[in-house]
């Protein structure tokens, strides 16, 4: 298949595709388990997140809509450029709204509104082995998946408690997917790692460097780590959102003047519109959104 | 001469207890002499088992085939295990092993770096295989982690320090204290203290000794270091180019061996 651009279809090469394809549905099949996979390399800028991308490519129809975010946001430079890639190689539909779209490629977070059983969210991962900052060696932590020794793992939350009083990991939270593999969950905050569970949406990771893809299926049980003294717990904000009111979203702290004067705003700049459109307001309600800059 | 089992089938005090460990026939060799072969003994629960040596005698490979860390080129090694029973090492999961690995036994390697984690604290160092057999409670995690260090004489204090921060002892100490947390029935030591200060490995082999008589542990101890021997071992095997040349007690051994190299070695470690 192929666009009037003279590119194959999403760019990607079909042989490529089905290697990808091939290691997706290992991946559902295998909740968590890093699926190794072959292919061509994307000829994209370092940074672009190649994993998320081969996996768009790979999984992405002519009927599609897509949306991108980093950092929450649709308009970042990396977001914007990956979604004129797709709609260029493509041809698929754009689109900057959660409830609209049938693909979500992420870095960094999972959307406010809650996902749907017709959605696909697709995760850019750099670094998917949770197990390698205590074991370097590939051979090992593949070994130590294949057993369950996860032991290694909890010594990191102990490390986190011993220096801080409690568990400091923030991003990254490792989690127990279907109560067999531990997996990372890619940079995310913490405060996303509940919506992992048990989500209606195909949940899908693609590391690029490591060239590894790991799923988490529809409805799967998602599990992160803790203690029984030291149990999991979300970010929390004294602040609701500045602009949309919202206590319950994911705050961004915003620099708003040269004075150093600053405000707590949603890092989700599609819920964030979606909620001022329904008549929620925030303290600074006055302001127009577009002046509200969220990095 | 008697072979060890001869010797303990004689002893009384063995007579009706199944042995922790045999070895039947075990060979390992990487090149004709190098490695080790035709070794059979059985261990004994609550003794102690010097393989004594100089380097290349291959005492270091029938530990690491003991220890199920070398596959042998033949011979078995059965361990008589509280979770799987009795078990052929060689013949078993990989899981099994592993499981015994860090709950009944311990492994004090002879270079701390290989048997610690150096990039976490001591009290991680410790803990780890209370997590890794399921323990979940920080607090609880927390405080046999003190007790442990405690036990091998390091300040508390230093609960929250590295490894890489510890002396050479205190390297050994935490060692030993991050193997014992899970109260192992059988540990396997590798010159433990090789390559320390005279009067540290005085008070590191005094510690070994209290610590293996209060816990009725089962070891078997890897020297080249016949006081080592003397002070720790119940029991001796003298290696020499991979086989094994003399065996008895102790104290046997070393003030009346009987086969050449064996009356060699002692008598040039009297010399020094
Ligand atoms: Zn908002």
């Amino acid at each position: 298949m192929s666009t009037a651009t003279g590119y194959n279809f999403a760019y990607l090469d079909e042989q490529s595709k089905r290697m990808i394809r091939r290691a997706i549905l290992k991946g559902v099949a295998i909740p968590g388990y890093q699926v190794p996979f072959g292919g061509r390399e994307m000829p994209l800028p370092h940074g672009w997140g190649t994993g998320g991308m081969q996996v768009t490519a790979s999984v992405i129809g002519e009927a599609d809509k897509l949306k991108v975010i980093d950092q929450g946001a649709d308009d970042t430079t990396n977001a914007v450029s990956i979604r004129r890639f797709f709609a260029h190689t493509a041809g698929v539909e754009t689109t900057e709204q959660t409830a609209e779209a049938t693909l979500i490629q992420t870095r960094h977070r999972i959307p406010e509104r809650p996902l749907q059983a017709d959605q696909i969210l697709i995760y850019q991962v750099p670094i998917p082995e949770p197990l390698r900052f205590i074991e370097p060696r590939e051979s090992e932590t593949r070994k130590m998946h294949a057993l369950s020794e996860y032991g290694a793992m909890q010594v990191k939350l102990y490390e986190d408690v011993a220096r801080f009083g409690h568990i400091a990991t923030s991003y990254d939270y490792p989690v127990m997917v279907n109560n067999r593999y531990m997996m990372d969950p890619s940079p995310i905050p913490k405060f996303d790692n509940p919506k992992m569970s048990m989500m209606p949406a195909l949940q899908l990771f693609g590391a690029g460097f490591e060239k590894r893809i790991y799923a988490v299926p529809p409805f799967t049980q998602v599990e992160s780590l803790d203690f029984d003294d030291h149990p999991f717990e979300v970010q929390s904000w004294d602040e609701a959102c500045a602009i949309c009111g919202s206590d319950h979203s994911f705050l961004d702290e915003v620099i708003t003047d040269d004075n150093g004067s600053k405000m707590f705003v949603c890092s989700d700049t599609d819920y964030c519109r979606e909620r001022v459109e329904q008549g929620f307001v925030g303290t600074a309600a006055d302001l127009p959104i577009a002046e509200v800059g969220t990095n | 001469m008697n072979t060890v089992v001869d010797l303990l089938t004689s002893a009384s005090e063995w007579q009706d207890i199944a042995p922790l460990l045999s070895v039947r026939e075990l060979n390992k060799f990487y090149a004709p002499g190098k490695g080790c072969g035709d070794i059979n003994f059985d261990l004994y629960p609550g003794e102690v088992l010097g393989i004594v040596g100089e380097s290349g005698s291959g005492k270091s490979t029938l530990l690491s085939c003991l220890s199920a860390r070398l596959t042998p080129d033949s011979g078995n090694v059965i361990y008589n295990s509280e979770q799987f029973g009795e078990m052929d090492l060689y013949a078993c999961e990989e899981s099994m092993r592993r499981v015994l690995m860090r709950s009944e036994w311990g492994i004090v390697h002879q270079h701390a770096r290989d048997g610690l984690r150096m990039n976490v604290s001591a009290g991680a160092n410790i803990g780890e295989r209370l997590m890794a057999v399921g323990e979940r409670h920080y607090g609880d995690i927390r405080a046999k982690a003190e007790e442990w260090l405690t036990a091998v004489e390091i300040d508390t204090g230093r609960i929250d320090d590295r490894p890489s921060q510890f002396s050479g002892g205190m390297q050994q100490r935490l060692q030993i204290a991050r193997n014992l947390v899970t109260h192992p029935k059988l540990v396997f030591m590798d010159e433990p203290t090789g390559g320390l200060d005279v009067s540290v490995q005085a008070k590191l082999l005094d510690l070994l000794r209290n610590l293996v008589s209060r816990l009725g542990l089962s070891v078997i101890i890897v020297t080249h270091d016949l006081a080592v021997a003397r002070l720790l071992a119940h029991r001796l095997m003298v290696m020499r180019r991979g086989e094994v040349v003399e065996t008895g007690l102790t104290d046997q051994v070393l003030d009346d061996p009987q086969h050449p190299y064996t009356q060699l070695l002692v008598s040039s470690i009297l010399q020094n």
